[in-house]
């Protein structure tokens, strides 16, 4: 079959312009700007800056600090992944099975999605209130003074739990819709195979979700690295002190807070490293294993 | 080998809509039984109730003497083959076909044995450890068929199993599944909506319709008597002409000509299949050919006969044109059905 082209370079590279151009403004321009002033140290008050070469960077790596935060960021990761997916796992298997009323849970379900991240740490702030929040309530029957913003791990609790419960309906629409594409006659053809249902799901079931799983894990990593800014701002108030943060949260207290715009650059250079490597390893690695047909 | 017992068996949905009436017949021993009929007939649900995976509302269902209404579907000792396969994509072949026997706590030397056995039986032994992505679809319908053949069972279940194949591939494949069939011995519930598989394939047709079942009876007994009018019209390409034939006293006339005799009363009609119509320079029917299709070995007329529809399959040395031909119909030939009931007299 023939393909149609244009005669002329001209045309396509004029319908293509807008969108280059806005490639070019919001991610080109800014990712150059930042990788040229990680290599200098900015004077606080805007007054010029110096180029030191790499030492942002090897100020970064011999840090204490960052490699903490680094440290609870991976943590952080990985319960919020872990959880997100694993509840929304399992309300999707038993949504799959819910005959009458199914529409109405679903929506019920989804709902959660609408909210914005920040109303999310908003909510979250609101359940762990220090005098009347029903969690801190919760908590002090079993003895403990629950104190978000004071206590290290109450607070990261408090944010990994309103990370958790914001992104889990997404992953339970995805994994409602990957359940069901598994064809019925697959399924039925496993209960003859097969007698018990739990074997039944992780034998079949689950390997024929593994494309959609994936496509989550990144979607949720993505997410427990980037998109809980929202939540860990307003859970600790803009007042790290002691508190637990996230790389991207310490990108914008260092550059934003603490005017280190250098420091702050290097930071994001090489969470801009970690997204490039995420990626090939979404479309390199795993993506050509896990699909059947 | 096991018989197959329906026991008044029905089925209600929810909703209140009958899909399949009460009904009660058997399956022989080895009996290679097909269920045929136009698709919404209620011939898969029935194949469905027999596999466990559509609960059975009223009557009672016996696997070798077994009632196995409420027995999980893997516990009723039946393989089923489905239209698309339903292979387990992420499986490689030789998982596939060992799949059940895993599950049954068969030893590994054992399930290894086995598996080899159906591969070879089936030409399979060189895809074992290919993925069922990288097989044809002739090849994905053996891998279902050794996943059913492996476990030995006493009954197949084969719902539409060819018809997502190209024509010449399902002429290959009915062949191997009937003589694979033969050789194992194992009682077969096959369904389809394709007469010719029926006819080709079955001891024993089971022809269904809106939720009943219209007639049983062996291929030939369901092609030269068919019970109804239905069975008549679906059993058969082209199908049996239908005509309105008159009563004169005990003898049916059609159009003008005696063709048997009969102590009904009523309006009936004729039904003649298109070979047994037979070209007679002495013949008393006139059939005005309009449309004539050459099949090679022989010809097929359309036309009309008085005025209704007919179609007339002649050998290639006669109705080489279009116009009047003088027709005789095979003594004895000729079926009769009450023109209200449809039901055969």
């Amino acid at each position: 079959m023939k393909r149609a082209g244009f005669d002329t370079l001209s045309l396509p590279v004029l319908l293509l312009l807008p969108q280059l151009v806005i490639i070019a403004v919001f991610f080109y321009w800014p990712t150059i700007v930042a990788l040229q002033s990680s290599f200098y140290l900015q004077d606080p008050f805007g007054f010029g800056s110096t180029f030191v070469g790499l030492q942002n960077y090897a100020d970064l790596f011999s840090s204490r600090e960052y490699r903490k935060i680094a440290w609870f960021t991976v943590t952080f990761s990985i319960l919020v992944t872990f959880f997100s997916l694993a509840i929304a796992l399992v309300l999707a298997v038993k949504a799959d099975k819910v005959l009458r009323g199914a529409k109405t849970y679903r929506t019920l379900l989804m709902w959660v999605y609408a909210v914005a991240p920040p109303v999310a740490g908003f909510i979250a702030v609101i359940m762990f209130n220090q005098s009347w929040g029903p969690l801190t309530e919760f908590f002090g029957l079993f003895g403990h003074t629950y104190m978000v913003g004071v206590n290290f791990n109450d607070t990261a609790f408090a944010m990994i739990l309103a990370s958790v419960w914001k992104q889990v309906p997404v992953n339970f629409i995805f994994f409602l819709s990957g359940l069901q594409s598994i064809p019925r006659s697959v399924r039925e053809a496993a209960m003859i195979d097969n007698r018990s249902a739990t074997s039944r799901f992780w034998d079949v079931t689950f390997p024929l979700l593994a494309p959609t799983g994936f496509f989550l894990l990144i979607i949720n990593i993505t997410y427990s690295l980037f998109d809980t800014f929202g939540i860990v701002d307003t859970v600790v108030k803009g007042e790290p002190g002691n508190n637990p943060m996230t790389l991207v949260y310490k990108v914008y207290v260092d550059g934003f807070r603490g005017n280190d715009l250098g420091g702050s650059s290097a930071q994001s250079v090489i969470l801009m490293v970690l997204v490039l490597a995420l990626t090939i390893f979404q479309f390199r690695l795993i993506e050509r294993r896990i699909h059947y047909t | 080998m096991a018989q197959v017992t329906f026991d008044t068996i029905g089925k209600t949905y929810p909703n209140g809509f009958e899909a399949l009436k009460p009904t009660s017949f058997g399956i022989e021993p080895g009996e290679f039984a097909v269920l045929v009929g136009p698709s919404g007939c209620g011939k898969s649900t029935l194949l469905r109730m027999v596999a466990g995976l559509e609960e059975i509302t009223s009557g009672e269902l016996s696997i070798a003497g077994r009632v196995v209404n409420d027995v999980d579907p893997a516990d009723r000792d039946i393989a089923m083959v489905f239209q698309n396969y339903a292979l387990y994509p992420h499986m490689t072949v030789r998982r596939n076909i060992g799949y059940g026997l895993k599950n049954r706590g068969t030893s590994k030397q054992e399930i290894a044995a086995k598996v080899d056995e159906a591969a070879s039986l089936l030409n399979l032994r060189d895809y074992l450890d290919r993925k069922p992505s990288q097989l044809s679809g002739g090849q994905r319908q053996r891998v279902a068929m050794g996943r059913a053949i492996v476990r030995d069972p006493a009954l197949f279940l084969f719902d539409e199993p060819l018809s997502n194949l190209d024509a010449k591939l399902r002429n290959q494949m009915r062949i191997e599944i009937k003589a694979l069939q033969r050789r194992l011995g194992v009682t077969s519930i096959y369904v389809t909506h394709d007469q010719v598989e029926a006819m080709t394939m079955a001891d024993r047709i089971i022809v269904m319709n809106e939720g009943r079942i219209e007639q049983i009876g062996t291929p030939s007994e369901v092609y030269h008597s068919p019970a109804t009018e239905f069975v008549a019209s679906f059993m058969g390409a082209p199908p049996m002409n239908l005509m309105p034939a008159e009563l004169d006293g005990g003898q049916v006339r059609l159009f003008g000509a005696t063709i048997g005799e009969t102590t009904h009363t009523g309006d009936v009609r004729a039904g003649v299949r298109p070979e047994d119509f037979l070209p007679d320079p002495e013949g008393t029917l006139m059939m005005n050919v309009e449309i004539i299709e050459e099949l090679g070995a022989h010809r097929l007329l359309h036309g009309t006969l008085g005025d209704t529809s007919v179609t007339v399959q002649v050998n290639n040395e006669n109705g080489a044109g279009v116009g009047p031909i003088k027709l005789s119909i095979k003594p004895g030939a000729a079926c009769l059905f009450d023109r209200k009931s449809g039901q055969r007299l």
